[in-house]
């Protein structure tokens, strides 16, 4: 008894020792300014996990090579203490606790999904620690008054809302018939709620309105009811698992519809592990690789894919450029607050307004990005079976022109 | 609710194929299930697992470029030893133990497959594409897969070769007798622990044949083992150990019952209503034996 007892002070002693002796490693030490991420590196997001570290780290790699930040007159190096997340919002929530108190970090960047994202805010909120995220979409994280949290992306209704007004477009500006099939989690239902104000405005019908549970792998059923009710477009999201079984269910039961717009195309490689079958399908994204945006670090969409690729052995999926732009976003208020008081890098943050690579970038009150609108591509296949992602909306970026209606699978 | 099912009646018919089609294959998963655990007295957990894994060696396959198909002949294959290497690690540490016991260590056994399988393979969701086709019945209404017709034929020739090799082969006779008695086996010379591993193998590749099964006609994912370890845990529920013709049936009925749950509730009550169907099943099972005891005071 005796004995155990002297082992758990001692244990304690050292606990408190380490714990002390971390603090002063971190914040900003030296030439180093230390941000804090959780990233889901193991568990069910980890490749959208490590897409996100990756696109982290080559835009650390960038800025400190390219002469760092400059804050008061000095030069500063970014580097990012991580932590695995398990992909579990609860471990996500300590973590954050852990990189605030332990580790003694003052700026924290977003981990993977929305999910998380809303596990760690109001730990950030509650010690004041800006964080700036790049892949939570949910539109209620920017409906909580949030003050030190700032997203890069367009929040998730917004993610096919150019879809149905390009649906209602082509129609002549009359309303379409709607079937939407969503999974039933926080971002999937967002850009549901997306849709409903969209059809609302534009004077859309939805007919067919299923709810997808997260175990689902076969959504025969809602095909089944396309088929027979003949809807104008059909909206699917449902992470990748939903965008691969939509697409092999309606290759497989020649489901035809005139548009088939869905989320996660390209994080389920879809025109790789469905070929032909994925032509002709929309895809909603923050972004993609032909758009124009410039900046000074990673030069424009092109020469970052191409840096990437040469990086990281494949082509960067929008997850990690978002990613990569957080740090640009980080580097730029440091630079316009010229100081490293959290107050003053938060109120920099909110008053950002800067082009990137990845898009425009202005914070709303909420903390949302206003200033970047989704893009949306079709995957288009030429005659050898080689398909591609073509950016067909808003025109103003349009690498080519949207196939409307889709033939139908009998022609094809 | 949503009454279309009878407003059209194509769809009734289309439900209930797909329902069939479903079925068979849950009910190959379950035959395994009900296996082993009327031999070894253990609920395995990780059922659903050895799916999913069964399915990646077939994914494997297609991604070096072999059909998938050929998955179904190499999965249970592999699966075989897989099972028997499980059995020898750990369930021959507790297959006299209580159910508590396995249950605890096969749950463990899925957790640990699980992230295995996530870290080895990835994250991602995969499939492998059979280019299968499409049947189409009653002028073009009623739309049926070839692959989940490919997968319900396989599942069934499996289970018939399986029941003639229970009935004829030696093994087989020994399986059957220590399900019965597993004393009296050991007693009359059957060596109990051969049988035992013998049939977690046997069970595992099973899993594998469903699993490259499942790659061709759904999507697989290191985590979504695990209904399918409760559809199967159901259907052996209803039917009962070690009666075949009740496996196969009570399969195709959840399956159909999957189907009709999803027209008439909407998908997002689909696998909330097989749960909500086993909480019943139980229940009523309880109080049928309560009533037998009864009757046996």
């Amino acid at each position: 008894m005796k004995i155990n007892k002297i082992i758990l002070s001692f244990i304690s002693a050292v606990a408190i020792l380490l714990s002390t002796s971390v603090v002063s490693l971190a914040k900003v030490v030296g030439d180093k300014i230390v941000l804090g991420a959780a990233i889901s590196l193991t568990g069910k997001y980890s490749s959208n996990g490590v897409h996100t570290q990756n696109g982290y780290n080559m835009a650390v790699d960038r800025i400190n090579s390219m002469g760092g930040v400059k804050v008061g007159g000095k030069t500063y190096k970014f580097e990012i203490i991580y932590y695995d997340d398990e992909s579990n919002p609860k471990r996500a929530a300590q973590l954050a606790e852990r990189l605030i108190s332990q580790d003694g970090v003052e700026f924290m960047l977003g981990p993977y999904s929305s999910g998380l994202t809303k596990a760690i805010a109001p730990v950030t909120e509650k010690y004041g620690v800006p964080m700036v995220e790049a892949n939570g979409a949910s539109r209620s994280l920017f409906t909580k008054g949030y003050k030190y949290l700032f997203a890069v992306l367009a929040p998730a209704n917004l993610y096919l809302d150019v879809a149905i007004r390009t649906a209602v477009e082509l129609n002549g500006g009359k309303g379409v018939r709607i079937a939407q099939a969503f999974e039933q989690d926080a971002f999937s239902q967002d850009v549901r709620l997306g849709i409903l104000d969209a059809a609302k405005e534009t004077g859309s019908e939805i007919i067919i309105d299923d709810k997808l549970p997260k175990e689902l792998n076969d959504m025969a059923a809602t095909l089944v009811k396309v088929k027979q009710m003949k809807p104008d477009v059909l909206v699917v999201s449902g992470h990748t698992k939903g965008a691969l079984t939509a697409i092999r269910q309606i290759a497989e039961m020649k489901v035809d519809v005139p548009m088939l717009a869905m989320t996660h195309c390209d994080a389920a490689k879809l025109s790789k592990q469905h070929g032909k079958n994925s032509q002709y399908a929309l895809c909603a994204s923050q972004w993609h690789k032909t758009l124009t945006y410039k900046d000074n670090f990673f030069k424009d969409g092109m020469t970052y894919a191409a840096d990437f690729q040469k990086e990281f052995g494949y082509d960067p999926p929008y997850q990690s450029a978002e990613s990569s732009a957080a740090l640009l976003v980080f580097k730029d208020a440091f630079e316009r607050a010229n100081s490293f008081d959290q107050k003053k890098v938060r109120d920099a943050l909110a008053a950002t307004n800067m082009q990137t690579f990845y898009g425009n970038i202005k914070f709303a009150p909420g903390g949302q990005n206003v200033d970047k609108p989704m893009v949306l591509f079709q995957v288009m296949c030429d005659g050898a079976g080689k398909c591609e992602n073509k950016v067909v909306a808003p025109l103003k970026w349009a690498s080519a022109k949207l196939i409307h209606p889709i033939p139908k699978w009998s022609d094809r | 609710m949503d009454f279309m099912v009878f407003q059209y009646p194509m769809i009734t018919i289309q439900a209930c194929l797909d329902g069939i089609l479903l079925g068979v294959l849950f009910a190959l998963i379950a035959y395994g299930m009900a296996l082993q655990w009327g031999v070894m007295n253990i609920i395995n957990i990780a059922q659903g697992d050895l799916v999913i894994l069964g399915g990646y060696i077939a994914y494997f396959m297609y991604l070096f470029g072999i059909h998938p198909a050929w998955g179904v002949i190499v999965s249970p294959f592999i699966m075989y030893f897989v099972g028997i290497g499980i059995y020898k690690l750990v369930i021959n540490k507790v297959v006299d133990r209580d159910l508590f016991i396995s249950i605890l260590a096969t749950f463990g056994i899925s957790i640990l497959f699980m992230q295995l399988m996530n870290f080895a393979f990835g994250a991602d969701v995969v499939l492998a594409n059979s280019g299968y086709g499409t049947t189409f019945l009653f002028d073009s209404n009623v739309v049926l897969p070839n692959s989940k017709i490919f997968s319900a034929v396989v599942s069934i020739v499996f289970a018939i070769c399986l029941v003639i090799y229970m009935k004829k082969s030696k093994l087989g006779r020994a399986i059957r007798a220590t399900a019965q008695n597993a004393r009296a086996a050991k007693i009359l010379g059957v060596d109990t622990e051969k049988v035992y591993a013998a049939t977690f193998g046997i069970n595992a590749a099973l899993c594998g044949v469903a699993g490259a099964l499942i790659s061709i006609t759904f999507t697989i994912h290191p985590y979504m083992g695990l209904p399918y370890t409760i559809r199967s845990f159901m259907i052996v529920i209803v039917a009962g150990l070690g009666n075949l013709p009740g496996v196969a049936l009570s399969g195709m009925g959840l399956g159909v019952f999957e189907e009709f749950a999803d027209y008439l509730l909407g998908t997002e009550f689909r696998i909330g209503s097989v749960f909500l169907l086993l909480v019943l099943i139980l229940v009523y099972r309880r109080f049928k034996l309560s009533r037998k005891r009864e009757y046996l005071k």
